[in-house]
């Protein structure tokens, strides 16, 4: 298995270690649930090294990544600033999930995910040849992301000198100083930081985050924050077979104008015939993934489900027909029983607070 | 891993405490709550209900998976930790406070057949490698 420039302080900190995507990550570091609170009442640091930077330069390098991915990196005028979006089949179907920054003209960073990178590179190898855009794998970098209502002013007690080049930074938007790339973004909902800085750097980033009370998060909390936010796992509620239109992502979609890109023209010809929508379990026990949603308008199927440790019941991503909208009850097969489920738009949680109303 | 000598256990990770009334006691192993991580939700039979050996009868949910909880032997549920459903976390705090229910042994000859510590640490071991 591969290991991150983090590993020796996961097993220092008795993390139960497990096989993600090819990776030896952190799982937990003793309680799932607790690291989850504290990332939603204080701040939490995640090791996310397995994901890649990917950087790209070239002169046609805005051409090539306006022609590669399904939002317009148009959008991005001043360096520093963010874009999320897919990166599509010709068929539509969502080949990964990244977030690309505008370094400086010409001049890109995509952060992929870690089990799609291998083949992302080949198709971004592939695609930027007629552009001649350079593409570099940047495994030499660590990214840590810093997550909770406390995240940044911690972040700025350890490192000291960032504060005031990130104190005005926007949502979705990142900074280098000196050899940390510092983005206002992250996958739980709250608000925070992910670096990314070179990975002979991690460890005392790592230490200088613990003495300010930045306590270590896995992969298992790092799952149930993002259901609560509402936010797709790429293998889990999306893949090649399913579009951004069925899976909640139409708004990172850049549709309408003349802009040519990878599967457009295959989302402008086919009406979805399903979509997104979140599910609050109403009665008691576990919703998981697979499981099946009957609903009036035809089946449907979870993509993600699990125990909300903030709302303390559980929530789920699912897949249903078109027809069926926020406010619905509907049932789904838990093992051998059917239980009552009310349909929700999801994020459930943002920023510590829940958006879910009972009976609403 | 805690593992006392003096109960018996299952190789799907039951442990079984002999009660002085003759009834058992059954709940998960520290083994088992450690591999399944933060427990949300359980599920326990009813008070009356009969089960047969290595008959699934109860579930616990983790953060991470559900897990069917099969009776050790064949009896009746004569009583259930009601305070686990509220307090899921006690399996994973006290593993071997935490029973989840009590059974009436149909054929006490069934006791026998279960594991002693040792013969468990076994069933451990064997899944490690």
């Amino acid at each position: 298995m591969k290991q991150t420039a983090l590993i020796e302080a996961h097993r220092r900190a008795g993390a139960k270690l497990v096989d993600f995507a090819g990776w030896e990550m952190p799982l937990h570091y003793g309680s799932q649930l607790e690291e989850h609170h504290q990332v939603r009442r204080d701040a939490g640091m995640f090791d996310v090294s397995h994901m890649l930077a990917v950087d790209l330069t070239g002169d046609k390098a805005t051409a090539l990544l306006r022609y590669l991915l399904a939002n317009d990196v148009a959008k991005l005028e001043v360096p520093g600033s963010a874009l999320y979006s897919c990166m599509l089949n010709p068929g539509g179907g969502v080949l990964d999930d990244l977030i690309v920054y505008l370094l400086g003209a010409g001049r890109y960073r995509l952060v992929v995910n870690a089990g799609t990178a291998e083949q992302d590179l080949a198709w971004l190898s592939a695609q930027a040849r007629p552009y001649a855009v350079d593409i570099a794998s940047r495994r030499d970098l660590a990214i840590v992301a810093v997550q909770g209502p406390n995240a940044r002013a911690k972040t700025w007690q350890a490192l000291p000198q960032v504060r005031a080049p990130t104190e005005a930074m926007k949502s979705f938007s990142a900074a280098s100083v000196e050899e940390y790339f510092i983005a206002r973004t992250g996958y739980t909902g709250e608000d925070g930081f992910e670096i990314v800085l070179p990975a002979a750097r991690a460890q005392a980033l790592w230490q200088a985050l613990a003495a300010q009370g930045v306590t270590p998060a896995g992969l298992g909390a790092r799952d149930t924050l993002r259901l609560e936010a509402g936010m797709n796992l790429y293998g889990q509620d999306m893949d090649e077979s399913v579009t951004p239109l069925e899976c909640g992502l139409a708004w990172t979609v850049a549709l309408k104008g003349e802009r040519e890109f990878i599967g457009k023209a295959a989302l402008l010809q086919a009406e979805p015939q399903r979509h997104r929508i979140g599910l609050v379990l109403l009665d008691k026990g576990v919703l998981r993934a697979h499981q099946c949603v009957k609903t009036p308008a035809g089946d449907g199927e979870i993509t993600s489900g699990g125990f909300s440790p903030t709302m303390n019941r559980s929530l789920a991503l699912a897949r249903v027909p078109r027809a069926v909208t926020a406010g619905q009850q509907v049932e789904v097969m838990v093992r051998d029983q059917l239980l009552r489920a009310r349909v929700v738009d999801p994020p459930f949680v943002r920023n510590g607070q829940v958006l879910i109303k009972e009976n609403s | 891993m805690s593992l006392p000598n003096d109960l018996r256990y299952t190789k799907t990770h039951e442990w079984v405490r002999v009660e002085t009334d003759g009834t058992i006691a059954v709940g998960i192993t520290d083994y088992a709550q450690d591999a399944l991580g933060d427990m949300v939700y359980v599920q326990i039979p009813e008070v009356g209900r009969s089960v047969q050996r290595e008959q699934d009868c109860a579930v616990v949910e983790s953060v991470k998976a559900a897990s069917d909880i099969y009776a050790p032997v064949g009896g009746t549920v004569v009583a259930k930790n009601d305070e686990l459903e509220s307090a899921p976390q006690l399996l994973n705090e006290t593993p071997y406070a935490a029973w989840m229910f009590k059974l009436k042994v149909n054929d006490p000859k069934q006791l026998d057949d279960l594991l002693t510590a040792q013969q468990y640490q076994q069933v451990i071991d064997s899944e490690k490698h």
